[in-house]
């Protein structure tokens, strides 16, 4: 082929490429065998803890994953594909999307979503420079019930873009209801609420939305999906955006990602969505058929005034997800969240038995909660690693004023047994 | 094909939900549970894995079919890679671990992983720190441009626009918009690079730097890199380096000599990980020395006694552009590729890689001319322009290939060639693969002039034909509300 192309060696391919930008010198080690990278892979998979038993989550939860979400999101005709460009070579990717966008739409109650993004956090922040974009606002009251590390994560991403990013101090475990009144104004773009919030607790944030509304603003809320087989829906809170991270349904804890950011929102809200939109219609044969749609308001139109920068977003954890809720299916999402909440009332009564142990917050919760220790509870923590368990995330990296608070998750995986030896390890390593 | 909600029947289901072993009462106030059930499908297993199957097979895809999508890498992905993407010792490592007080020895693997690879990045980039946290290559781009901005925020600069090449993906002047900077759009000379004149009378006090990619979109290299460099750096600009055509220079130019001082690679291109249908990628992001102290936190760090741990005392960080550590899966597939090609490997990926595009391209150049003369890099641009006169188009051409079984070129990019077909064959596939490739394309040609109507009935041998995109846009039917 060189010899065609009238090259006698691949340098002179690079001819073009001045000689003082070539180097040969890479201090990379020569190829191995696949066996080879295999073991050595293996041995680094080897040094990482996955046989303690769970109980840390803040947001990302060790579910269950049937086998056939593996199986069928593994095909090669998904994964080694790309966005669906060209529709009539990409029907099964882009049917995908829109029945993944029905299943968000129908979990969350809301009208339309789109094809994912990045992760729960991304996604609430443009969820709020989707609300900028509406109100003509720029300012955003966030309750700090909402995930510190998407707290974190905003904060970053506001840092060049002229708004104000307000945080509410939650009261007693949930959203303080006259700080928020006390702010929502003509000036604010959006209100932002976690339901359940970080601490695990349950909260109807309806009032919230409505004074928002009274003032223009709109209504933010970040959920766990998973929890929504059983709880109330944002679209019954009057939510116009709704945000989350897709984690729960059907991808794996991966050392934190690759995860699925969703989003949803209210018909006339389309338009200002980010993100790709996959659309119904048909060919010239009267056939169903699907495309990306509502493209003027992505970056390869529109350049910098598009409504997002994003282009890859996370469509195979997308897939991902809708297989998994296609496999639950109506029943088996209600009963998974509903076993998700035993285990964790089981977890509240074993845990707040223990003498000098309490419940933190009087609310109601889904899957998760926090338990106030006698001492500190970072020290507890790595106690229990000792012990075999990776027990809980403690407040204090995120909460100051929360030293002996510890955030303790339970998902349909933990048996009574698990939970029953978490309890007697925590109570040995309280008086130990 | 039916849609899986359309499939669905009262009372049926696939999974059955784990054993109950702790007693059952009511949980949660009612006023706190939704009303109704979610409506997802009622189907037994046996129909979700056929109805997920049957789509899968509506897809063209690399493992399936020769996929030469310009600007888009689709290369072969390793199944290795795949596998120890899959051992159960990364799959169940959760995120939060690190933080928790000794948690640091329980992540002693994946965090061992993150570093090497961090390296290996460093190494062939010439960049002396990456962050692997971006989650896509536009991700990386915003990344960069924040990088960008804390740089000139913390050196007291007044800097209120970036440089961007008229030919650059839409992403670059989205991502410099989200870090609060306004665009300059640079012309591209005739030959289809950057204009140094222009660029030089656009530069001034205020430009915080310049975001290009070499090769370019046209595939071409910019040969006056090194000059645009200190023309940017004379006002204290930065040089960002979109990594979206790496895959040309791999294992033979190091970026960071060509004057660049940030840039991102995108591993689901450059590093054969697959593309999912449109993500998860990674796009993590490198930088000079000087721009270490504004990297996200956290950082990966070696310790003394050889162990590794998580940095989060970065006062001068931009912060967490992502939740934790970016992509992992992704990384953990890049890190194999690397070490299963090793050093002589990557090299011989660019030599590949543009031995095959410039084959497609002396092949094709009589019925389709390149966009620009002489040589190219990884991939080509052609037009379609000629065709014209038959009044078939680019789309045309696209929608042949359908039917004689290949996935189309990108079209319509970039924006400043007419009818352009960017034509980026990778280093994995065979001479036969584009020799055939070549023979429908020349196929096509003459279609094009003896069967013009045909051609534009094209694709006949999908499940749909040409689909209405303006009714879509019309009836924004987004959701299934049967």
């Amino acid at each position: 082929m060189l010899a065609e192309l009238g090259a006698k060696d691949f340098d002179a391919l690079f001819a073009d490429i001045p000689a003082a930008l070539q180097t040969e010198e890479f201090r990379i080690s020569p190829g191995l065998s696949e066996m080879d990278m295999v073991h050595r892979l293996n041995r680094l998979a080897g040094m990482n803890a996955v046989q303690l038993v769970n109980f840390c989550g803040g947001g990302f939860y060790d579910h269950f994953i049937p086998a056939a979400v593996d199986a069928l999101a593994g095909r090669a005709e998904f994964y080694t594909a790309y966005t669906p460009y060209q529709p009539e070579v990409s029907q099964g990717t882009l049917q995908a999307i829109y029945e993944y966008q029905t299943a968000i739409a129908r979990l969350t109650d809301m009208a339309a979503a789109n094809a994912s993004l990045y992760d729960g956090g991304t996604a609430l922040f443009e969820a709020i420079m989707m609300a900028f974009r509406i109100t003509r606002r720029r300012r955003v009251l966030i309750d700090t019930g909402v995930n510190p590390i998407y707290r974190a994560m905003l904060k970053c991403y506001s840092a060049n873009l002229s708004f104000e990013f307000i945080e509410v101090p939650a009261k007693k475990g949930i959203t303080d209801r006259q700080a928020f009144q006390a702010q929502c104004n003509d000036q604010v773009a959006a209100v932002i609420l976690q339901n359940p919030n970080f601490f695990g607790c349950l909260d109807d944030g309806t009032d919230v939305i409505e004074a928002a509304h009274r003032a223009g603003a709109l209504g933010i809320i970040s959920v766990y999906p998973l929890s929504l087989g059983l709880i109330k829906t944002p679209g019954a809170m009057g939510a116009d955006i709704v945000t989350g991270e897709g984690q729960s349904l059907g991808l794996p804890l991966s050392f934190g990602g690759p995860y699925l950011g969703f989003m949803a929102t209210r018909k006339p809200y389309v338009h200002k969505m980010p993100g790709r939109l996959v659309g119904a219609t048909h060919d010239a044969q009267g056939r169903r058929g699907f495309v990306l749609t509502l493209q003027a308001r992505e970056q390869h139109i529109r350049r910098e005034k598009a409504t997002s920068n994003i282009c890859s977003n996370e469509a195979h954890c997308a897939l991902r997800a809708l297989i998994y809720l296609s496999l639950l299916g109506k029943t088996g999402l209600v009963e998974t969240a509903e076993l998700c909440a035993s285990n964790a009332a089981y977890g509240w009564e074993r845990l707040t038995a223990i003498p000098g142990v309490k419940g933190a917050f009087p609310h109601y919760f889904f899957n998760e909660f926090v338990v106030s220790l006698p001492t500190s509870a970072a020290d507890v923590v790595s106690v229990m690693i000792d012990k075999g368990f990776a027990p809980g995330f403690p407040l204090e990296r995120y909460y100051s004023g929360m030293e002996n608070d510890l955030l303790v998750a339970f998902t349909e995986k933990r048996t009574k047994e698990d939970i029953d030896g978490f309890a007697a390890a925590l109570e040995s390593a309280l008086n130990g | 094909m039916q849609l899986i909600y359309e499939k669905s029947v009262p009372g049926r289901r696939a999974a059955r939900a784990p054993r109950r072993t702790v007693p059952a009462k009511d949980l949660i106030h009612k006023k706190f549970l939704r009303a109704r059930p979610p409506e997802l499908p009622e189907v037994p297993e046996i129909e979700v894995i056929r109805h997920f199957t049957n789509l899968s097979r509506q897809n063209f895809s690399v493992d399936t079919h020769f996929y030469p999508l310009g600007s888009c890498t689709m290369k072969y992905n390793p199944k290795s890679c795949e596998a120890v993407a899959a051992l159960p010792g990364f799959l169940q490592v959760h995120p939060l671990w690190p933080q928790l007080r000794g948690g640091g020895q329980l992540t002693q693997g994946v965090l061992r992983l993150l570093y090497e690879t961090e390296r290996l990045l460093s190494e062939l980039t010439g960049m002396a720190e990456f962050t692997l946290q971006p989650l896509a290559g536009a991700h990386g781009e915003l990344t960069g441009a924040m990088l960008m901005a804390a740089y000139h925020r913390d050196r007291g600069n007044r800097k209120t626009h970036v440089l961007i090449p008229d030919s650059a993906h839409g992403t670059n002047p989205a991502s410099a918009a989200l870090a609060g900077f306004e665009v300059v759009s640079i012309p591209s000379t005739a030959r289809g690079t950057v204009d140094v004149d222009r660029l030089r009378k656009a530069v001034n006090a205020q430009t915080a730097g310049m975001m290009m990619t070499n090769p370019n979109t046209l595939g071409l290299f910019e040969p006056e890199v090194r000059t645009i460099a200190e023309i940017i750096h004379s006002v204290d600009g930065l040089m960002y380096y979109d990594g979206a055509n790496f895959n040309a220079i791999l294992g033979r130019c190091k970026p960071a000599e060509m004057g660049f001082d940030i840039c991102h690679l995108n591993l689901h291109k450059t590093f054969a990980t697959p593309h999912g249908g449109g993500g998860p990628g990674a796009g993590p992001v490198g930088v000079v020395v000087r721009l270490r102290p504004y990297l996200p936190i956290s950082r990966v760090v070696k310790t003394k006694d050889g162990t590794f741990s998580l940095d989060y005392d970065q006062p001068k960080s931009i912060g967490y552009v992502a939740p934790f550590y970016g992509n992992f899966g992704v990384l953990v597939r890049t890190y194999a590729y690397c070490l299963l090609l090793g050093r002589d490997g990557l090299r011989a990926v660019s030599n590949h890689a543009v031995l095959n595009a410039n084959y497609i391209q002396e092949k094709l150049r009589a019925l389709y001319p390149p966009a620009a003369p002489g040589r190219c890099m990884h991939e080509c641009v052609l037009t379609a322009k000629p065709l014209g006169v038959h009044g078939i188009r680019a789309l045309d051409i696209a929608k042949g290939l359908i039917d004689r079984g290949v996935h189309p070129p990108t079209i319509y990019f970039p924006l400043i060639v007419p009818e352009a077909m960017m034509i980026e064959p990778t280093e994995t596939e065979a001479r036969e693969t584009l020799d055939q490739f070549i023979r429908v394309m020349l196929d096509l040609a003459r279609a094009a002039q003896e069967h013009p109507e045909a051609l534009k009935q094209a694709p006949v041998t999908t499940p749909v034909g040409r689909l209405d995109e303006v009714a879509a846009a019309r009836n924004m039917d987004l959701v299934y509300n049967g």
